[in-house]
């Protein structure tokens, strides 16, 4: 059972919290979007073994934030609120 | 065997207090402080239960929770255990104590002569042999063939398990000399601290083996440290298993207490963990090493100290090391006749007394029936014994810490594997972290400790005999004579080990689960360092570079009634229940769960199908009324919202007037239908989402999720109201006479409430919104009421409703009005493959210029094609029955046939006097008029491809 920092709430246990998707997959507007930069949003994710930055919800506060992690020893490096158009879904 | 309970002697037990129990119905006196295995053994019970595949006869091998053979049912005033260990279940009058997987007793086991073909029964041998026709055929027997313990199919847990979330500094999984060290010298730097032992007293090793720490004798040391902690507000767990090491070092502890109060499961996050779990002896292999009166060394130690008990008059003990020499000495000073043969060359005759010992010499093979009678040695000469004790070496205990990532690192001055680099915020220490020493093991409690220690307070030192090792390695060797036992719960050989690298199954993983080993109730504890050493040997490796299997929680077996706590029976999964419900269950509703919720099915006492029939048919007479209390009611609030709703639906919501209402569709960003419902305009900036009654939570998500990241958290604001309020539905073509008796305030006539508007009215005091919306085709309201003050509201409308010969509506019935209608329910008449399109749909695709969640999507390829599934109504038959919801539109293509969409609803209309379909059929809004092949378990039946609305197409009763 991880614990999970909330920016909002402090640390909870990660049964509190849903993952929301790789931070920086921006989405692209427009209908002008080619299928390529669209298929690339929606389906494809660098899933990196190690260090990432990913976006998660803390279900109780429903606070969305940006959170550090290593994929391979589930340290928490740190969590931030999020910016602008950081969305992760 | 011919162990016996000696006239004095045995620490942990009360002679004062005598007990009895009955084994396999043969009556055991024990005393106060015995383990069932002590009090069997001091009764002289050689044959304690039959092995899992073989049936053999087996002993009690240990003297804890590595127990790999004594697993017995244990029935008492407090229920059934199954499978418990004999070894750490303590003793106490009246239990019913039962051998397993052997049928009648464990010495007359009908089952036994399965091991004469044991020669036939190899690793494997049933996934191969009983292939054919179907293993399904032969599961059942060779399952009750092999099973273990009995299951308490009666059984009801009288008490829920406590579950407790603890914290403390320093958690020390334990009370060995190394975790009492660690404890006490974190206790001494003023941290608090919990200390945990799986036994009932403190002390672990130096309970049986001498020590002397500080002066003191080692069990009075050992409870004199736990007095200070327990005295110095420190919490001492006993009869407490850490059974698991989770992430970010979440301990979780099962407790077993002794007053038939069911396990209690502890979740304890420390700052620092230090474990202490000590070491498990290792069989020596040779064959027939599975005889009953073989055991471990160590554990006649124990018995001896600790119980009272000889295990044997006349003992060999096969070892490999220094270790096997105290209780070797011990057992001959308490009376037996003990030889020691010595792998090692040199022996160890110096370190024994009163024994005879035989260096460079090994035992090849155990004789006896049911029970051991002698040995064999390597040399060909034969050595009478009715009790073989063997000391193969230590493994250590290392399942938390490799629990926790650690990685394990090969001794070979220790002939195991220990923990390697350390983990971050755990220490190891004793047995486990190597020490063979006690001044060494007590050091390395205080060590463990890292930061958490006090430099000032004075480590416990050791004054007594130091114990040294000396280990070689004794594994087994492959081609040996016999049958050498490797695993004895899971009955694996050598051969079987041996045969699955012939099979290439080199890799650890692989051989673990080609033949079992390792993967019985006991998790391998005894046996799965011998298995790696001979399949190392087999494939010409070391064993380190075989490697261990992963390990996994649990340590031991912990009872699901610990892990589930409360969350069991309706609390394993609550469902959310209506403000009105007792009032439905007076009105004899009959309730099923819906998505969560706990709704009204439908109501009476009769027989559903028929309530239903008749519900559906006289609301379309008169009046009905209907609880919609589920449905989301989501607040969409601020100076952005307008532009939100834009966004988050497919339709332009923006346009839409306020005291108006929009029905529309969310989509997922591919563009697939997400959600439908009613949007309300309240006022300019104030919106409600009347979402589907059981996708509320995942909208509510969705529209948080899109408002933080692309409007901000201060121009939106979003509260989901949908459990505040209750809202009653009333439809019918009598529903506008039904609300004007109600007589809410509100201007009904059609000018000031057309369809799809919402007004404000009254009910004894409180403001209730009515909405004019329609999901049964006819003329309805919906009125939202404060939650508490619902069930007035209903008990007037029920007192109005007599008048028109109103019907109560349940959700069955429902259905059938909104399928007569073609109305859709998103996830019954969609797919994961449905846009909007294909739900007839396809103005808001082609019209819309600004940006909504899923546009893209909706025009890609996929969305574009022709042959895509689209909905429509399917007509059957005159005369015939509904078709299977799920049956598939079938059609020939190249002679083979093929699916073409599938019947989503379908169902009986009352009203229409048919059955009403619905289905989603490719390219199907353009094959109206069209008969298809319907296909469901083998029929084929007709169906003409019809419009999806069969009920007032022109919606002239939504207005009537």
């Amino acid at each position: 059972m991880q614990l999970f920092p909330c920016p909002f709430c402090g640390p909870r246990e990660e049964s509190e919290f849903h993952y929301g998707g790789e931070a920086g997959n921006l989405r692209p507007d427009g209908g002008d979007v080619t299928a390529e930069r669209w298929a690339g949003y929606l389906h494809m994710r660098d899933n990196p073994k190690g260090p990432g930055r990913e976006i998660w919800v803390h279900l109780t506060c429903g606070e969305f934030f940006a959170m550090s992690r290593d994929s391979v020893n589930h340290k928490v490096s740190g969590s931030s609120t999020l910016g602008k158009s950081e969305h992760g879904a | 065997m011919s162990a016996s309970r000696l006239a004095d002697g045995g620490s942990d037990i009360d002679r004062a207090r005598p007990l009895s129990f009955t084994f396999d119905g043969r009556r055991v006196e024990g005393f106060a402080g015995d383990t069932i295995a002590s009090a069997l053994l001091a009764s002289g019970q050689a044959v304690v239960g039959r092995s899992f595949k073989y049936h053999r006869p087996r002993g009690i091998w240990g003297s804890g929770v590595e127990e790999p053979n004594a697993l017995v049912d244990v029935e008492s005033a407090d229920g059934r255990v199954p499978n418990a260990r004999a070894t750490t279940v303590p003793a106490k009058d009246g239990l019913v104590v039962k051998s397993v997987n052997a049928s009648p007793t464990a010495l007359a086991d009908r089952n036994a002569v399965l091991d004469r073909f044991a020669r036939f029964l190899p690793a494997a041998f049933y996934y191969k042999t009983f292939m054919w026709p179907d293993w399904h055929l032969f599961e059942p027997r060779i399952r009750a063939m092999a099973g273990l313990g009995v299951v308490d199919r009666d059984w009801k847990p009288r008490q829920v398990s406590a579950q407790i979330n603890h914290h403390c500094d320093v958690l020390v999984v334990g009370a060995g000399p190394a975790g009492l060290a660690a404890a006490a010298g974190a206790a001494a730097a003023g941290h608090s601290v919990i200390l945990v032992d799986d036994r009932t007293h403190p002390g672990g090793s130096l309970r049986h083996r001498a020590g002397e720490v500080d002066g003191v004798e080692g069990t009075a040391w050992a409870e004199a440290i736990v007095a200070r902690l327990n005295s110095g507000g420190h919490l001492m767990l006993s009869d407490t298993t850490a059974f698991g090491l989770y992430d970010h070092n979440l301990v979780a502890l099962n407790q077993r207490h002794h007053d038939g109060r069911p396990d209690t499961l502890w979740r304890v996050r420390p700052r620092r963990i230090v474990l202490a779990t000590g070491a498990i002896e290792r069989p020596v292999p040779f064959a027939n090493n599975d005889l009953p009166g073989i055991l471990s060394a160590d554990a006649a130690l124990a018995y001896l100290r600790r119980h009272g008990v000889l295990v044997g008059r006349e003992i060999v003990v096969a070892t490999n090391n220094d270790n096997a020499y105290e209780p070797a000495s011990a057992l001959a000073a308490a009376g037996a006749l003990v030889t020691v043969v010595d792998c090692r060359r040199e022996g160890g005759a110096q370190m024994g007394t009163g024994i005879r010992v035989l260096a460079g010499r090994t035992v090849a093979a155990a004789r006896g029936h049911n029970t051991v009678q002698g040995v064999l040695l390597d040399d060909g000469t034969t050595l009478v014994a009715d009790c073989v004790l063997v000391s193969g070496g230590w493994t250590p205990t290392v399942h938390l810490f490799s629990q926790a990532k650690g990685k394990l690192a090969w001794s070979d001055q220790l002939t195991a594997f220990v923990p390697g680099e350390a983990v971050d915020g755990i220490g190891v220490a004793g047995a486990l972290a190597g020490t063979v020493s006690l001044s060494e093991t007590l050091a390395s409690g205080t060590a463990a400790l890292d930061g958490f220690g006090s430099s000032s307070s004075p480590v416990p030192h050791s004054t007594g005999v130091e114990a040294t090792l000396g280990v070689v390695g004794l594994w087994p060797k492959p081609k040996a004579k016999g049958r050498v036992w490797i695993d004895y719960q899971s009955d694996v050989t050598a051969k079987d080990v041996e045969l699955a690298a012939r099979e290439n199954f080199v890799s650890v993983e692989h051989l673990k689960r080609y033949t079992t080993l390792g993967m019985a109730t006991d998790q391998g504890k005894t046996s799965n360092l011998n298995g790696l050493a001979l399949l190392a040997e087999v494939t010409g490796r070391a064993i380190a570079e075989v490697g261990t299997t992963t390990y996994r929680p649990p340590f031991t077996p912990v009872p699901f009634a610990s892990l589930a706590g409360s969350r069991r029976g309706s609390m394993h999964a609550p469902v959310r229940r209506l403000p009105l419900e007792a009032k439905h269950r007076a009105a004899r509703g009959v309730f099923q769960e819906y998505g969560g919720w706990l709704r009204p099915a439908c109501y009476g006492n009769g027989e559903a199908r028929a309530a239903i029939q008749e519900e559906a048919r006289r609301a379309r007479q008169s009046v009905a009324l209907f609880d919609g209390s589920t449905l989301g009611k989501i607040e969409v609030i601020g100076p952005r919202a307008a532009e939100f709703v834009d966004f988050i639906y497919y339709n332009t919501m923006s346009t839409l007037n306020p005291g108006h209402c929009r029905y529309g569709f969310m989509l997922s960003e591919n563009g697939v239908v997400f959600d439908d419902g009613v949007l309300v305009r309240l006022d300019e900036h104030r919106f409600i989402v009347s979402c589907s009654s059981s996708h509320v939570a995942a909208v509510h998500a969705r529209l948080e999720e899109w408002r933080q990241d692309r409007f901000g958290r201060d121009a939106v604001y979003i509260h989901n109201a949908t459990a505040q309020y209750a809202t009653l539905t009333v439809s019918g073509p009598n529903a506008r006479g039904l609300m004007e008796a109600l007589d809410l305030g509100a201007a009904l006539d059609d000018t000031s409430l057309p369809h799809m508007a919402v007004s404000a009215g009254r009910f004894a005091g409180d403001e209730v919104r009515i909405a004019r919306v329609s999901f049964t085709g006819d003329r309805s309201y919906e009125i939202s009421i404060r939650a508490d003050r619902a069930e007035a509201l209903w008990e007037r409308m029920r007192q109005e409703a007599r008048a028109f010969d109103a019907v109560l509506l349940g959700l069955e019935s429902l259905m059938i009005l909104r399928a007569e209608k073609g109305y859709i329910v998103i996830g019954k008449d969609t797919d994961g493959n449905t846009m909007p399109h294909d739900l007839g749909v396809a103005g808001p695709r082609t019209k819309r210029t600004n940006e909504f969640v899923g546009r893209r999507s909706l025009f890609t390829e996929a969305a574009n094609r022709s042959d895509r599934n689209q909905l429509v109504g399917l007509a059957v038959r005159e005369g015939e029955a509904p078709l299977a919801t799920g049956a598939h539109g079938v059609e020939k293509r190249e002679g083979r046939p093929r699916s073409i969409g599938f019947v989503t609803s379908s169902y009986q209309s009352p009203t229409l006097g048919r059955p009403v379909t619905l289905a989603l059929i490719e390219r199907g809004a353009a094959r109206h008029g069209e008969t298809i092949d319907v296909q469901h378990l083998g029929v084929v039946r007709q169906a003409t491809i019809v419009a999806p609305c069969a009920f007032d197409p022109e919606g002239r009763r939504l207005h009537a």
